[in-house]
């Protein structure tokens, strides 16, 4: 079976129709309030032709260029996690009936559904939202409903933004695994790999040609290219200096000081899973929705155990998200919790860069050792 | 069981979150079910002095009459729930609080002799106890029936105190501080209103006031950085709410002092 060809520029639109005629809504990249987000789309016209994205610490632009490629965006300001892990999710429903209540639970019709462009970095924050999801003791059967119906078609990325750091974990910019089909598109066309056996099925049906070797040699070059990046965390397993550092709440107070609690950080980290769940009900009180929604470890509520809220300050709250990522994720799901994607450093109002904090706080961790 | 009977009063106000609940369709038809409504002026039913299980005040104190009216409100009912940013916060009208306002009456007004303002504009739960607040300009209508649902069940009403900022991305929208340098406020500011402006592409105005752990010194810090002038930082705090206390802090640290001119 044929895993590997050359699809011209102006075939995607045949993916598209494929992807379509098999029932699949196809998710992708289009650029909407001034950022590039995946959304149901219908066509490829959809697609952000020409835009590139222009990252740093709390800021996020697009560019128009004169290039007619698809995919040379780098981040979207959402990975896949809303698709999933959806943000408000009803869990189930108590109505009053005669003689008592019944309590019946939620169930969705989720559509097979097809994403166009995912990265290295969000294949390995799936793999991780899967490994807690799935495959702890509970399963969550609305995660895998949709999980279930997941067609995924990654891209290689031939850029880095300024806040990508993957290299330094492990999980780009080259995709690592995870998808069913993977793309390398230059201004020609893509160089298509099927890497499951949906997607060899899929390949098949596409009007390909075989694969030019300087496609191939290019598309290397490019990835290559691709993985000179502006930061890195110090290694992938920070439990010693991060478990060190954590007892000693001074070293949180810098950025602390500049920390809004606001949440986005979370709220837009791939693999951040937290939830709370709110009760809802209509005016006559007749019935009851259990609601699902994102929580986050900077919000209050979050540590409210027993009349008192457990992580107050900004301090026990940046350090919980920090040291729960970075390092307590480790013992809990055998690697770290980041896969270099770099949202919350973009997207932080206030621009903090989590790979600066945890080189800060490494370098104090090590000055405070004593000297042999 | 007899009806729980409901009082909504108004003081200092525009009278917006009123109209939330007159606007509020069929859930009003069903509300007129549940309660006996002794009190709603803007509704036509006008008892002022009747004895309530809960009263919905709305407005600020901002006259002497507000101040006699709220005691004699606290004294007749059981429950006392500020709702809107005027009633929980001092409103729009608390600007003359943090601003050089003394000469605005004579600015405004030919004769300002008749007015009867007090000096400043107070929350509610400045003179009085206040059982619950419900923020907001206006408040929100969910957050009301919410409420009401849970104090006719007999139970605490579970209001959000975290940032606008957490509805945002739960509602999937881009942050506009960072697309697009906006001065959102909605770092600093409680949730309740769904994001509503920043789903429009407008930056957060603080209609529901402070939230939990408002750390507008870091907030105002970055929006100086970001190149917009100092006193235009100082004014975005104290706009909706600038009764609030955390709001009425940054107002004071980025504001630049000019002198009035004589009037």
């Amino acid at each position: 079976m044929q895993q590997s060809a050359f699809l011209p520029h102006q075939a995607l639109a045949q993916l598209f129709d494929v992807l379509q005629r098999d029932g699949y809504t196809v998710v992708g990249p289009t650029a909407e309030q001034g950022a590039i987000l995946y959304r149901q789309l219908d066509s490829v016209d959809q697609l952000p032709v020409g835009l590139v994205d222009h990252q740093a610490p709390g800021r996020y632009r697009l560019e128009q260029q004169a290039h007619g490629r698809y995919f040379d965006w780098v981040g979207t300001a959402q990975g896949l996690k809303p698709w999933l892990f959806t943000p408000e999710q009803p869990l189930m429903v108590a109505r009053e009936v005669e003689g008592g209540l019944r309590f019946e639970s939620v169930h969705e019709n989720v559509p097979p559904t097809a994403v166009i462009g995912v990265r290295g970095c969000d294949l390995a924050a799936l793999a991780l939202q899967d490994k807690h999801f799935l495959q702890g003791e509970y399963p969550d059967p609305h995660y895998s409903t949709r999980r279930e119906q997941l067609l995924l078609i990654a891209v290689n990325c031939h850029r880095s933004a300024a806040t990508c750091f993957c290299v330094s974990t492990g999980d780009g910019p080259e995709v690592t695994g995870g998808a069913d089909m993977v793309l390398d598109e230059l201004d020609q066309g893509f160089w298509v790999r099927a890497t499951s056996p949906r997607g060899s099925a899929l390949l098949a049906r596409l009007p390909t040609r075989p694969l030019p070797g300087w496609h191939k040699r290019r598309s290397k070059t490019l990835r290559k290219r691709a993985r000179v990046q502006q930061r890195a965390l110090p290694s992938r397993d920070l439990r010693t200096p991060l478990y060190q550092a954590r007892d000693d709440e001074t070293l949180w107070q810098s950025v602390a000081d500049r920390c809004l609690t606001c949440g986005n950080c979370a709220a837009v980290c791939p693999t951040c899973f937290c939830s709370r769940v709110d009760e809802e009900s209509p005016l006559d009180g007749g019935q009851s929705t259990q609601v699902r929604r994102w929580d986050t470890c900077f919000n209050d509520e979050h540590s409210y155990l027993v009349g008192h809220v457990v992580r107050k300050s900004a301090v026990h709250k940046y350090r919980q998200w920090l040291t729960h990522k970075l390092a307590i994720w480790h013992d809990q799901y055998d690697r770290s919790g980041c896969t270099g994607c770099g949202r919350c450093i973009t997207w932080c109002p206030v621009g903090i860069d989590i790979v600066e904090e945890v080189q800060r706080l490494c370098t104090e961790v090590k000055a405070q050792e004593p000297h042999e | 069981m007899a009806k729980a009977s409901v009082a909504v009063h108004k003081l200092t106000s525009c009278s917006g979150c009123q109209s939330v609940i007159l606007n509020m369709g069929d859930n009003l038809l069903k509300l007129i079910e549940l309660v006996d409504i002794r009190h709603f002026i803007e509704a036509g039913v006008n008892a002022p002095d009747a004895q309530v299980d809960v009263a919905f005040v709305e407005g600020s104190i901002s006259t002497h009459e507000d101040e006699e009216r709220i005691k004699r409100v606290r004294e007749q009912s059981r429950f006392v729930v500020a709702i809107g940013a005027c009633a929980c916060s001092g409103g729009v009208q608390a600007l003359r609080n943090v601003k050089d306002s003394a000469h605005w009456a004579s600015a405004v007004y030919a004769d300002p002799g008749y007015l009867d303002s007090l000096a400043d504009s107070s929350p509610v739960a400045e003179l009085i106890k206040v059982d619950l607040e419900l923020w907001g300009c206006p408040i929100s209508e969910r957050q009301l029936i919410a409420a009401i649902r849970a104090l006719l069940h007999g139970v605490a009403p579970v209001l959000p105190t975290e940032k606008v900022c957490q509805e945002c991305k739960r509602a999937g929208q881009v942050c506009v501080l960072v697309s697009q340098a906006s001065p959102c406020m909605g770092p600093v500011t409680r949730a309740g209103c769904g994001a509503l402006c920043p789903s429009f592409g407008a930056p957060c105005y603080t209609c529901f006031g402070p939230s939990e752990q408002p750390n507008c010194d870091a907030l105002g810090e970055r929006l100086v950085g970001l190149g917009i002038p100092a006193q235009q930082v100082a004014e975005r705090f104290v706009s909706i709410s600038a009764g609030a206390k955390p709001f009425q802090r940054a107002w004071a640290r980025w504001r630049i002092p000019v002198k009035e001119l004589e009037p």
